[in-house]
């Protein structure tokens, strides 16, 4: 993954040098685990390849253009007044007009190929999908700053630890509880945003066992930068091992749980949930976990009929933090979110209530 | 005092607001108060305040404007820089476990406080001030078309910043990320200040860059000499057309987005929230079809700036000049068909995807058309390598790469792995350092001594070429390999330790970039202390080819005694090789604006008014916001605006010029 064995902090010098020829490292986005990963390694070599087709020679012409014509070379032919070429022009508008085409075609056929909602084509390189196997759904909802994996059809589900069988097509489905984040395993597949009130997908496979690093790849606040979790790649019998760990686990993610976790809180240990309520995910993605919440799909139609649900206001049963205009001289209500990141200690917004300044910040650590 | 009353007068500003328990922002405040005094003190001491106020806040020319937004753009580059230096120290501190020195309220506010500077308050000023300041003499005009909105336009501009630099001091900077991207800079998840200073900021500034694109787009369409057609017009004034064509397009969307992100802030409306039919998409959408087109104005006037010095240190005719100006229009209209890719990670359909990339592709077509121009420009040329050619030739070999990496992000699944990924950040930086900010450095040495009519020096000129082009490249080669080694940018600390090295290099590179920044300012400063011996007394000291270098150094406030009547491209250097000579005799009186101190009145009511909004402060901001509808309006009431230069005033300014220019 990205431990770089040849990197002791002793040798800085001698490593960078090293380094800099490529692949000193393991760059784990140019050789990956997952086969989605490794076609977006190799088209990014080929379009490469393809643009270097026209940027070296540009970068050479220059070079040997300004040293050729410098001004103290006299030997050097000068025309101050030839400015056009019809032959030249073509070249120079054909040129990368033909790299382009190419790169073109070969842009459309990748991104339909490894387009996300796609289920993939193959496990890997001259091995297809089995057609027995069915893909394993794994949801993915990203919380304040920490990631949830429910895993439907085995009915358990993780907090920051995702665990997938090796060479076994994976089906995400992901939403978000606040804000937009990203999620990405750099050695499985390209990344894909999650979104509140949205869903989006993602196909992918990892084709090695073993630990991989994920991250959020989108800034989405105080704790962004410890938004990670380990994935871990197993055989189907360390899958059905991990299952049934899982369901010895306490607690069981419901709303409840879930309205608790949704909580900010920073650099969360992996924990997993016994069970799994029926249908929480979509409740998620519609943001009605929260009881007496219209689904997102039901309060639509509300607007258009009677049918008798609540109607959306501003004082939607989940609080929101009210504007400006709409607040009470003195009144000030500070959102929970930075709260929790503790730095907003200075924010005047809640230098109303000093209470809610000197709340402590139960779940950060390293402070 | 009841609380209420408090927060009648003061809104929510309190003295918790003022960041005292953070020894960082004291430190600079210290740093920041103590020069500002010194300054203070030297202008008040020298009784230099009557003079900077008579002859340059309340000026209307366009020269004069021109250099205050680059005055303007140099200052915020050392706050901007600033931040950047903090980023990289806390980048290669945060290992093993170590918090590095900031906390995420602190570096989260630098990244933000970084981008918004630079794109905002350090790029834009620049191109625009080198847009205000040499477009009306390549066009052979006295001043550009509305001379009092360009006044006006610079302090909307200078008061967006100064409300940028407020923030430091009293409350905070947005937590967002340079675009605010919602729901996360709604009030449910930004609720503090920073992203109100945001938005007043950008809001404020914005008046000023659309009021300044307006006026150099009637400048370019109604005031060039006779004779020039638009296919005679420099290459430089093309650009700057095109550039602000897209101003004008660009510029609304921006202002309606961040208006409808702070009515969700201040009167409860749902654009952008999560629930209640907002769409945070939907700024996504609007922030990029504002966004993209911006990395072309801001990068197309440094594409104008090489044209002419590639062009003139040859010593040749630009080569390919008409499919230069079709590329530039290309460029133009294609810049607003790109936007998606900037979040192709977004669950866009393949078929979106593809479309945004191949047209993203096609960008690079016209692109590539004008580096071949600059290429056979230099072809057959005799090449002088004054500094302007040195940062053209930097440019033409760092772009490329730039924008190879460019088309690699514009192909979808490639982008899947690359996005948000210091690779991008390694890819933005490559072409808006190497791109727009070598164009900034040319164009500053290859127009200096038109402005003040001495060069600026070579020695350090040329330590803060290497210096730039060297630490450019050691700051961000790095973050390439980062990027390919999957990590992902905003991060603030790292858990594995082997990555560390990497920042490292990064940081030495951006203190390589610190000593370029530095020799910068050295270069100016020992330039105007050896002004006598770097003077140029011909007005054209690169030979130059266009009819900026026909008038005397610096320009007369007119610019031109008689109006140049153009006959070809490159018209000085046809009224060169033809002999031509200007008229010592027969001057006429000239018409010209007075000068006036209502673009500051107006935009420093603007910041107040701005600030009352961010604290809440409403009498204040009304107040404000009243004083400058009023004082506007009082203002038109104003007739006595112009005046005559008389025939023998232009008579005598123009015999000084030639006395001193040996003639």
């Amino acid at each position: 993954m990205l431990t770089c064995p040849c990197a002791p902090a002793t040798r800085l010098a001698t490593l960078a040098a090293a380094s800099l020829a490529l692949g000193g490292c393991d760059m784990v986005v140019m050789n990956p685990s997952g086969d989605v990963a490794r076609q977006q390694a190799d088209l990014i070599l080929w379009s490469t390849g393809l643009m270097l087709l026209i940027i070296v020679p540009v970068m050479v012409l220059t070079v040997v253009f300004a040293w050729r014509y410098r001004a103290s070379n006299e030997e050097a032919e000068y025309a101050p007044e030839w400015n056009h070429s019809t032959g030249l022009e073509l070249i120079i508008w054909s040129a990368p007009l033909l790299i382009v085409i190419a790169l073109g075609a070969l842009t459309w056929v990748a991104t339909h190929t490894l387009d996300p909602y796609r289920p993939i084509g193959r496990i890997a390189a001259g091995k297809p999908v089995p057609a027995t196997q069915r893909p394993l759904e794994v949801q993915v909802v990203s919380l304040d700053w920490k990631w949830l994996f429910i895993y439907p059809e085995q009915g358990v589900a993780s907090v920051n630890e995702l665990v997938v069988p090796v060479d076994r097509q994976v089906r995400f489905r992901l939403s978000s509880s606040s804000v937009m984040n990203t999620f990405y395993v750099p050695a499985m597949a390209g990344m894909i945003y999650t979104m509140p009130g949205m869903e989006t997908k993602l196909h992918a496979v990892l084709n090695k066992t073993g630990d991989f690093e994920g991250m959020s790849a989108h800034y989405s606040g105080a704790g962004f930068s410890k938004m990670r979790f380990r994935t871990y790649s197993v055989d189907e019998a360390g899958f059905e091992k991990w299952v049934s760990r899982a369901k010895g686990a306490q607690g069981r993610l419901d709303a409840k749980t879930y309205l608790q976790l949704e909580q900010p809180s920073e650099d969360d240990t992996p924990r997993q949930f016994a069970g799994v309520e029926q249908g929480i995910f979509s409740r998620i993605v519609n943001m009605c976990v929260r009881p007496n919440q219209p689904c997102m799909t039901e309060s639509m139609h509300g607007m258009h009929a009677n049918s008798g649900l609540p109607q959306p206001t501003n004082n939607a049963v989940r609080p929101r933090t009210p504007p400006a205009f709409d607040r009470a001289p003195g009144e000030d209500v500070p959102s929970p979110r930075t709260d929790a990141a503790g730095k907003g200690a200075s924010s005047p917004a809640r230098t109303g209530s000093g209470a809610a300044a000197n709340r402590e910040t139960p779940t950060q650590k390293g402070e | 005092m009841s609380d209420a009353v408090y927060q009648m007068i003061f809104g929510r500003l309190t003295l918790d607001a003022l960041p005292l328990h953070e020894p960082i922002v004291v430190a600079t405040f210290g740093v920041v108060a103590l020069g500002g005094l010194a300054l203070l003190g030297l202008i008040t001491k020298y009784k230099l305040w009557g003079y900077l106020w008579s002859e340059w806040f309340t000026t209307v020319d366009h020269k004069k404007i021109g250099i205050m937004y680059m005055i303007l753009g140099t200052v915020m580059l050392l706050r901007g820089f600033a931040d950047a230096i903090m980023m990289r120290l806390q980048q290669a501190m945060a290992f093993n476990g170590s918090e590095g020195y900031l906390d995420a309220h602190h570096y989260d506010q630098i990244f933000t406080a970084h981008g918004v500077i630079m794109i905002f308050f350090v790029a834009m000023p620049f191109v625009t001030g080198l847009m205000n300041y040499v477009v009306p003499l390549q066009i052979g005009a006295r001043d550009v078309s509305f001379p009092f909105l360009n006044n006006f336009s610079f302090w909307m501009t200078a008061a967006g910043a100064g409300l940028v630099m407020a923030s430091l001091f009293v409350g905070e900077f947005a937590k967002t990320g340079w675009l605010a991207m919602a729901p996360l800079s709604g009030l449910d998840y930004s609720p503090d200040v920073g992203v109100d200073y945001y938005i007043w900021a950008l809001q404020i500034a914005g008046v000023g860059t659309l009021l300044s694109g307006v006026n150099l787009i009637a400048t370019i369409v109604k005031m060039r000499a006779p004779g020039m057609s638009l296919m005679k017009m420099p290459v430089f004034t093309w650009s700057a057309l095109v550039t602000n064509v897209l101003i004008v397009a660009a510029f609304p969307v921006l202002t309606a987005v961040l208006a409808f992100l702070s009515l969700d802030r201040y009167v409860g409306t749902n654009f952008f929230t999560n629930t209640l039919g907002g769409n945070p998409m939907m700024y996504v959408n609007m922030i990029w079809i504002w966004g993209h087109p911006e990395v072309y104005i801001l990068i197309l006037p440094a594409f104008g700036v090489f044209s002419e010095v590639v062009s003139t240190f040859s010593g040749k005719r630009l080569f390919g000049y008409t499919s230069m100006i079709y590329a530039l229009i290309v460029i133009c209209i294609l810049a607003y068909l790109v936007w998606l890719h900037h979040f192709f990670t977004m669950g866009s359909g393949a078929s979106v995807n593809s479309f945004f990339g191949i047209t993203t592709m096609i960008i690079s077509i016209p692109t590539g058309a004008k580096i071949f121009n600059w290429l056979f420009t230099m072809y057959k040329g005799r090449i002088r390598y004054e500094l302007p050619m040195m940062w053209a030739i930097a440019f033409m070999l760092t772009f490329t790469v730039g924008g190879m990496t460019g088309v690699l992000l514009a192909v979808p699944p490639a982008d899947f792995v690359l996005h948000n990924s210091l690779f991008l950040v390694a890819h933005f930086h490559n072409v808006i350092i190497g791109g727009v900010l070598f164009g900034m450095f040319a164009g500053i040495n290859y127009w200096w001594p038109k402005a003040f009519g001495f060069k600026l020096d070579r020695k350090w000129g040329l330590v803060s070429f290497w210096a730039w082009v060297v630490g450019f490249w050691t700051a961000f080669t790095p973050l390439y390999v980062l990027g390919l080694m999957g990590v992902t940018r905003r991060l603030r600390t790292f858990d594995d330790p082997s990555l560390q090295i990497w920042f490292v290099i990064a940081g030495i590179g951006a203190a390589i970039v610190a000593v370029g920044i530095a020799a910068f300012l050295i270069q100016i400063a020992v330039s105007i202390l050896n002004r006598d011996k770097l003077r140029d007394e011909t007005g054209d000291p690169w030979g130059g080819r266009t009819l900026e270098w026909a008038t005397t150094s610096p320009p007369p406030h007119y610019n031109f005694a008689f109006t140049p009547v153009v006959h070809d491209l490159d018209a000085w250097h046809d009224m060169k090789s033809r002999g031509g000579k200007v008229p010592a005799e027969g001057y006429m009186d000239i018409h010209m604006p007075r000068y006036t101190g209502a673009g500051v009145i107006l935009a420093g009511l603007s910041l107040v008014s701005g600030f009352g909004l961010v604290w809440h402060i409403w009498w204040m901001a009304g107040g404000a916001l009243l004083g400058v509808v009023g004082y506007a309006i009082w203002h038109s009431f104003d007739y006595d605006r112009d005046y005559y230069v008389t025939a023998d005033e232009v008579a005598e300014t123009e015999r000084a010029g030639r006395v001193m220019a040996g003639a």
